[in-house]
């Protein structure tokens, strides 16, 4: 293999197809290459689908692409070890087309999405790892594969290699992750009827329903639980600052069963089979651990570039709505009759910095600080919060103002007034 | 803690694995024996792929690896890890993901 393409593209998540569609639907000479079996079958998610990123790559996606259910409403939980205090969040408007969020399965879903950026003229080569990057003096020139004869060169290399990124660390442009800034996810797919789920979780037809959770279930650790509903499956899952399991020692497949155990949650899995277990990392460093984003013939999107946003759950449509931004930039310095270097791709930060995706990434900056420094909000004030529901909804002769008395005691003596002002102002600062 | 058997939930799980190449393998690992305190890989690593031996040692098999990467980021006092991706095609293979 010794053609040259325009774009080289590494990796077919939504970072990767969002960049490869764009680029061929313009005309532009894309190979995308994909380490796994088919696109997809290395690629994790929760999954939600966020309607928004794609429709703006794929306007009609709704007309064929495999969803599985919308979400009509979303639940937070806040666990002790034997309770929860929860909300729902479920409104009529969001169950009227066009929906904005689908449960997705990824296997499924990359696969058509890789199908659209073949349609659309993408040249797309699976089974193939690429090594490292080829370089030019300071340009990347191309990749080397693992095939025959590996090196394919191009004007431009597009990274959508995922959140461990190899070929970036190999290349000299991140540092190793932290492990402070990076999630450790692990999940289950479950199957469940259809006839089943739909009673379970109050929803009919294609409606579903998305909890998320935080508390003890992560066991003093920065984290977060989460159990979707598919169209005849169950997804869930818990994720973990990695700094955390290894400062704590848990296996995560040990907070994942005991957390499928809570008394809250062990009821709506019941019957359900398991049928797959995966794990990820999730970076979730947020915008003071984002590399560098371009350089001479190269650009990084997704996963591979931080882009996650943590607080929302979200990091799909960043990946999808970065990889479309990257392929933006190219496609008019190509019809410029522009170089792809480091000075012209810098329009693809740019173009970044005036969306959505940096704009939420910097106004929560100071979060992953403020929780490493008030874990409190995981394990004390579950319990707290829990603790005044209790004696709210408890009726048994003591009379309120006792109760009050004995809430405000709690709160007092377990953290302190002074200790929970500080904690408000962070996470203040952290949200504003 | 809840005893669990992780070898029971990678067996749902799909692979094709690349027999006799090892896309992970620990570079030294007397450094895992007598230097690394707390072995963090073998608590760590979500399908259980490092095992603490009663003498101290660590010992590595990638059969049932999900390639998250955990094991190379955690193991920061000594870089002892070294981490690829399976040939193309090897591997997991996720049905659902």
């Amino acid at each position: 293999m010794h053609e040259k393409f325009d774009t080289i593209v590494v990796g077919a998540g939504p970072a990767g197809n969002a960049a490869a569609y764009t680029l061929a639907k313009a005309g532009l000479s894309v190979l995308q290459i994909e380490r796994g079996e088919t696109p997809g079958s290395k690629n994790v998610q929760g999954a939600i689908l966020y309607a928004d990123a794609l429709e703006r790559i794929i306007p009609d996606f709704r007309d064929d692409a495999p969803l599985e259910r919308y979400l009509i409403e979303q639940r937070g939980w806040l666990l002790d070890d034997e309770a929860y205090v929860g909300g729902n969040y479920r409104a009529e408007a969001f169950n009227r087309p066009p929906y904005n969020r689908y449960t997705i399965v990824r296997a499924q879903f990359d696969k058509w999405f890789s199908k659209k950026v073949q349609d659309a003229g993408g040249l797309v080569i699976c089974e193939t790892t690429v090594r490292e990057l080829i370089f030019d003096g300071d340009r990347v020139a191309g990749v080397l594969t693992d095939r025959e004869g590996g090196a394919i060169y191009a004007d431009l290399v597009i990274l959508a290699d995922g959140v461990n990124s190899t070929l970036a660390r190999k290349a000299g442009f991140h540092p190793e992750l932290k492990p402070k800034d990076v999630a450790l996810a692990v999940k289950e797919t479950l199957f469940l009827a259809p006839e089943i789920i739909e009673p379970r979780f109050n929803v009919k037809g294609d409606e579903g329903v998305a909890i998320e959770m935080v508390g003890k279930i992560t066991k003093g650790m920065i984290g977060t639980g989460f159990l979707y509903t598919n169209k005849e499956s169950l997804t869930i899952g818990v994720g973990c600052m990695l700094s955390d399991f290894a400062a704590q020692k848990i296996p995560p497949y040990v907070m994942l069963e005991e957390m499928k155990a809570h008394p809250a949650i062990r009821p709506l899995l019941e019957g359900a089979e398991v049928k797959e277990y995966v794990a990820h990392l999730i970076p979730e460093g947020g915008y003071d651990a984002i590399p560098k984003l371009y350089g001479n013939g190269w650009m990084i999107a997704g996963d591979s570039a931080g882009l996650v946003n943590a607080v929302h759950r979200e990091g799909s449509n960043l990946a999808m709505t970065s990889g479309r931004l990257a392929a933006e930039t190219a496609i008019d310095l190509h019809a410029a009759g522009q170089p792809f270097s480091a000075a012209n791709l810098a329009g693809y930060k740019q173009r970044l910095d005036d969306s959505f995706v940096m704009k939420d990434l910097k106004k929560y900056r100071r979060l992953p600080a403020a929780l490493h420094r008030s874990p409190h909000f995981f394990t004390l004030y579950p319990e707290l919060i829990t603790l005044a529901a209790h004696q709210w909804v408890k009726v048994d002769g003591v009379d309120k103002k006792s109760k009050e008395r004995e809430v405000r005691r709690a709160f007092a003596g377990r953290r302190g007034w002074l200790g929970m002002m500080g904690d408000a102002f962070r996470l203040w600062r952290a949200f504003e | 803690m809840m005893r669990v058997n992780v070898e029971e939930k990678l067996f749902q799980n799909r692979y094709k694995v690349d027999a006799g190449r090892p896309h992970i393998q620990i570079r030294d690992p007397d450094v895992c024996r007598s230097q690394c305190q707390a072995q963090q890989c073998t608590t760590c690593c979500p399908a259980g792929c490092y095992t603490a031996e009663g003498n101290g040692a660590v010992t590595l098999i990638t059969d049932g690896c999900l390639e998250c990467g955990t094991c190379r980021v955690i193991c920061t006092e000594f870089r002892n890890v070294d981490w690829e991706y399976p040939r193309g095609g090897f591997g997991i293979l996720f049905k659902f993901g």
